[in-house]
């Protein structure tokens, strides 16, 4: 098995970049040219020569009770090689990120919509379709139990899980809870000090990450009786962590390589088909891939949290916040992912980017028969920030006040505290990204005189010709937090091998990084560049045999990650000038590496890289941690629980039809501060796509879940921003350094993401006058609903 | 049943094909073509376009069987004879235009298809001509800035010959 070949592991080997940039630069991605030809190897491309195919057969009901599964005709269909059910796992049967609550495939239960039950291999996705089709399920269909009411009322409605089966289950059908109190709290005294109070009730529907390439890869077992698996994740370590036990294999023998990733956005952070192919590719001894189709993958995998929101906000005749009283009701779902994580988020986040003496904040994830949630970019700071951005708007409307100016009032900046207690230490500009938000030019008005319909509102459906159309503009900024907290030991590692090749010196980078699109591997380079002072840089491609380097998600791989190069990089340096210092006997202080040769500042070029490297290769692993952090007391909410904030704000400028009840964003903008952009260029584009899924989020995006039940999985049904829907994203950079990151940086991907809605839904409250307190806004609210 | 057609100029055959099978399944799984992506198989996303007799269409749409004895020309078929990349194709790679690059094969098609027929589009024709190609990633706003690259790369090439 082992000489056969796999198509697609060449995606990154080999690939020289003769390019000098370094960091602050914009080299091109390394992987460009290989996916502008359709060359580049995604999960989905992975093909052995005589692999099968896998399919699950999944449950039409949100909640039920297994009474029987019978495969035998199934087994039967010409071409099946196996039909897997529960019964046939080795190991243990449950696995998760944070709470091993999920069967591999469901025993005698059924907690949500589409959960897995048996699994087929066969020679051909239709003979696979076909005989999932046979497989004979019978059902006791049981009332799901899917609102807030019900699921916390657990006495009359009934569990998802029965009550302590799991270690952080807390009570009843709540998963997860994170409570806050700084200051006095919000009691009736605190309340009297204010001499305004605003409040609300907000609500966010479930969002889809949607990225493109479907959940796929390919299981190949080996003659070790161990296994590879060639997949699209965002964390190879971690899947695997979760897969030895339930394949009954030490971790060693579970051999995990990036495949070419097509979006991610947290949506891969659980694990989706990989035990699926594993446990097939064991029980048949030949290569399985599994690629799921679109509306499997709105099943197989968690979304963004629905959220109900309540908020109280108190603020003196002038405009200063006195004090903020929230709840914030997540639905988790079936299964726990990452909840507990969201929920911290949320509670510590909630209050948005700004200073308020007294606060009161309860977050809680519940279980409920529908689908799961988990991460998705933004992890619970987006839910938050429609409710406080909306509350600031509020709040200014009941002062008189301009919204940008009450939000500037009570900016949190350097030296300030959140309401958990933890003092911010880097800069902070809140006001300084408002203020230029405000002062960048506006787009011209509607032109009516030579009007364009695909520019208007409902666009190419040509459903106006401009008459009820009001523009609005509207303001927003967020606060994300970067990097793992809660006392996690957030580290990442990273090989660096320096050596020459072809009479040259080459840097090789090898990490565990999953590169989803973000441009890490561009990143990795720039560094290795910078601290070598070498132009070739290769990057290897990212596995398990290295190393974990953590997730790609949490706004944290440049700074964990790229910090991890950077130490590896800095090592061989080190180890390279030593060799020297031996050799030659320099005694010079200022050392460095620079156009592949070894300089002295005063005394100039010493030798060239390759002669002191001859045939030896320097090969150097490091770790890099972030500063530790503390979980959050569970009452007080209070601990230095996050590692870095960043900031992003944003100006919409939409067009609404108010007969038509359609938007469109005619403009959205964006201020950021990102520390230092090591490759401005992927910097900029990963702000106006993050911008794209919050426009998504305000106007359009939500999956449909009626009585547990998902009715739009589906690109015809669930729909994500278009390029005629998606307006121009002007970005501006700030670059303050946070001293306590490598280079200065800030991660970048998510504030956009958690900022942006809210100032379109803020525009659209200017343009119609309307309350609009749930997301997405739909056209139906904007016809109906009464002014706010 | 056996299809044969031409996929970048070179002709192809494959054999076994069940009835319901897709263009973009046998380009992708049969002869070998994996550059056209399965992001939907419903014809909303755009991944999977391919000239078909020199018209962009959704390959995950067109059955297998309807292609015998026609032209279709892939992402893997834009590229200049000697391996170098094409004209448009080195625009997205030049504006930053491809991140995960999912998307990026059909946008390719798509916006060579457009210059062909426009070599100077206002940015509302290149919003509507590339409506029904979804990016997930980039927010577009590159690839708008790789398309009007593109046509201007397009036209100070054609002013020069
Ligand atoms: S895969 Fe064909 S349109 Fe989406
Ligand atoms: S670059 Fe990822 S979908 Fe477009």
């Amino acid at each position: 098995m082992s000489t056969r070949t796999i198509q697609g592991q060449k995606n990154l080997q080999n690939i020289n970049q003769a390019s000098k940039d370094g960091i602050g630069g914009s080299p091109l991605r390394p992987d460009g040219n290989l996916k502008v030809k359709g060359e580049f190897a995604y999960s989905s491309d992975m093909w052995h020569e005589d692999m099968l195919w896998g399919m699950a057969l999944r449950s039409p009901h949100p909640r039920a009770n297994i009474l029987s599964v019978d495969i035998s005709e199934a087994l039967k269909v010409p071409g099946v090689y196996a039909v897997l059910t529960h019964e046939d796992i080795p190991g243990s049967k449950y696995y998760g990120l944070e709470i091993q609550d999920q069967p591999a495939l469901a025993i005698d239960k059924i907690r949500y919509h589409g959960e897995a039950i048996a699994l087929v291999a066969a020679d051909h996705p239709e003979t696979a379709r076909r005989a999932v089709k046979k497989i004979k399920v019978e059902y006791e269909v049981l009332t799901p139990i899917v609102t807030e009411e019900q699921c916390l009322d657990p006495e009359t409605y009934g569990y998802v899980h029965e009550p302590h089966e799991y270690k952080s289950h807390a009570y009843g059908n709540i998963c997860h809870e994170q409570k806050l109190v700084s200051g006095l709290g919000v009691t009736d005294e605190v309340r009297a000090m204010a001499d305004v109070i605003v409040s609300g009730d907000y609500e966010v529907g479930m969002q889809d990450q949607a990225f493109l390439g479907p959940e796929s890869g390919l299981a190949v077992p080996a003659e070790d009786g161990g296994i590879d698996l060639y997949i699209a994740t965002q964390w190879l370590h971690v899947d695997r962590e979760q897969m030895a036990p339930v394949l009954d294999l030490p971790e060693e023998k579970v051999r995990l390589t990036l495949a070419g990733v097509g979006g991610a956005f947290g949506g891969r952070e659980d694990i989706s088909m990989q035990i699926h192919a594993c446990l097939l590719a064991q029980h048949t001894g030949k290569p399985v891939k599994i690629v799921y189709s679109r509306d499997e993958s709105f099943y197989g995998h968690v979304h963004r949290h629905p959220a109900r929101m309540h908020y109280e906000h108190g603020a003196t005749r002038d405009g200063k916040l006195v004090f903020a009283d929230c709840r914030i009701v997540l639905d988790g779902g079936a299964y726990a992912s990452a909840s507990p994580a969201v929920v911290g988020n949320a509670a510590s986040l909630g209050h948005g980017p700004y200073v308020i003496p007294n606060v009161k904040m309860h977050a809680i994830a519940l279980y409920s028969n529908n689908p799961s949630c988990g991460a998705m970019r933004g992890f619970g700071a987006v839910q938050a920030a429609f409710g406080y951005e909306s509350q600031m708007d509020k709040l200014a409307a009941e002062l008189g006040m301009d919204p940008v100016e009450l939000r500037q009032l009570n900016a949190m900046s350097e030296g300030d505290f959140m309401p958990t207690g933890q003092r911010i230490d880097s800069p902070a500009p809140v006001a300084e990204l408002l203020r230029r938000a405000k002062e960048m030019p506006l787009p011209p008005p509607l032109d009516t005189e030579h009007l364009d319909v695909r520019a208007l509102p409902g666009a190419l459906s040509n459903t106006s010709h401009g008459e009820g159309i009001v523009r609005g503009v509207g303001y927003s900024v967020g606060i994300k937090n970067v990097g793992f907290s809660e006392g996690f030991d957030d580290y990442s590692t990273a090989r660096v091998r320096l050596e020459v090749i072809g009479g040259e010196p080459v840097a090789m980078v090898h990490t565990a990084m999953a590169e989803v699109g973000q441009g890490g591997v561009t990143v990795h380079a720039q560094i290795a560049r910078t601290e070598l002072g070498v132009e070739q840089v290769t990057i290897h491609p990212a596995n398990t045999e290295v190393g974990s380097a953590g997730s790609t998600s949490a706004s944290r791989q440049t700074y964990m990650t790229g910090g991890a190069v950077k130490l590896a990089a800095e090592a061989v340096r080190r180890a390279l000038i030593e060799k020297g210092r031996r050799r030659y006997g320099w005694t010079h202080q200022d050392i460095t590496l620079s156009g592949g040769k070894v300089v002295s500042e005063s005394a100039g070029v010493l030798v060239p890289m390759v002669d002191l490297l001859g045939d030896e290769a320097i090969d150097l692993t490091r770790e890099h941690h972030h500063r530790p952090t503390q979980a959050f007391d569970k009452e007080t909410g209070q601990g230095f629980g996050h590692v870095q904030y960043t900031f992003c704000a944003n100006r919409a400028v939409v067009d609404v039809d108010v007969e038509l009840g359609l938007v469109k964003v005619v403009e959205l903008t964006a201020v950021q501060d990102v520390g230092k952009a090591l490759n401005p260029l992927s910097v900029v584009g990963q702000i106006q796509g993050g911008c794209t899924q919050a426009l998504g989020l305000a106007v359009m995006e939500e999956i449909i879940v009626r009585d547990g039940k998902v009715r739009n999985a589906s690109f015809t049904d669930y729909l994500i921003p278009t390029i005629l829907d998606t307006p121009p994203i002007p970005v501006d950079v700030l670059e303050l350094p946070d001293p306590h990151a490598p280079y200065g940086l800030r991660g970048v991907g998510e504030a956009p993401t958690v900022s942006a809605t809210p100032s379109i839904v803020a525009a659209i409250r200017n343009a119609t006058g309307l309350a609009l307190n749930r997301i997405p806004v739909r056209p139906e609210h904007l016809t109906t609903e009464q002014p706010g | 049943m056996r299809v044969t057609f031409t996929a970048n100029g070179k002709p192809v055959e494959a054999d076994d094909v069940w009835e319901g099978e897709s263009l973009l399944y046998v380009l992708r799984e049969r002869v070998g073509l994996p550059g056209s992506k399965n992001a939907c198989e419903q014809g909303e996303c755009g991944s999977c376009t391919v000239y078909l007799d020199g018209v962009p269409v959704c390959s995950c749409l067109v059955a297998a069987g309807q292609v015998q004895d026609r032209e279709v020309r892939t992402v893997e078929g834009l590229a200049e004879e000697n391996g170098e990349l094409g004209l448009v194709q080195q625009a997205f790679v030049d504006a930053g235009a491809v991140q995960c690059g999912f998307c990026t094969p059909g946008l390719l098609v798509q916006t060579d298809a457009l210059l062909e027929r426009d070599a100077q589009p206002s940015d509302n024709d290149i919003r509507e001509a590339l409506s029904g190609n979804l990016c997930r990633c980039t927010g577009y706003e590159k690839i708008m800035d790789a398309v009007r690259l593109a046509s201007a790369r397009k036209c100070a090439g054609e002013a020069s010959t």
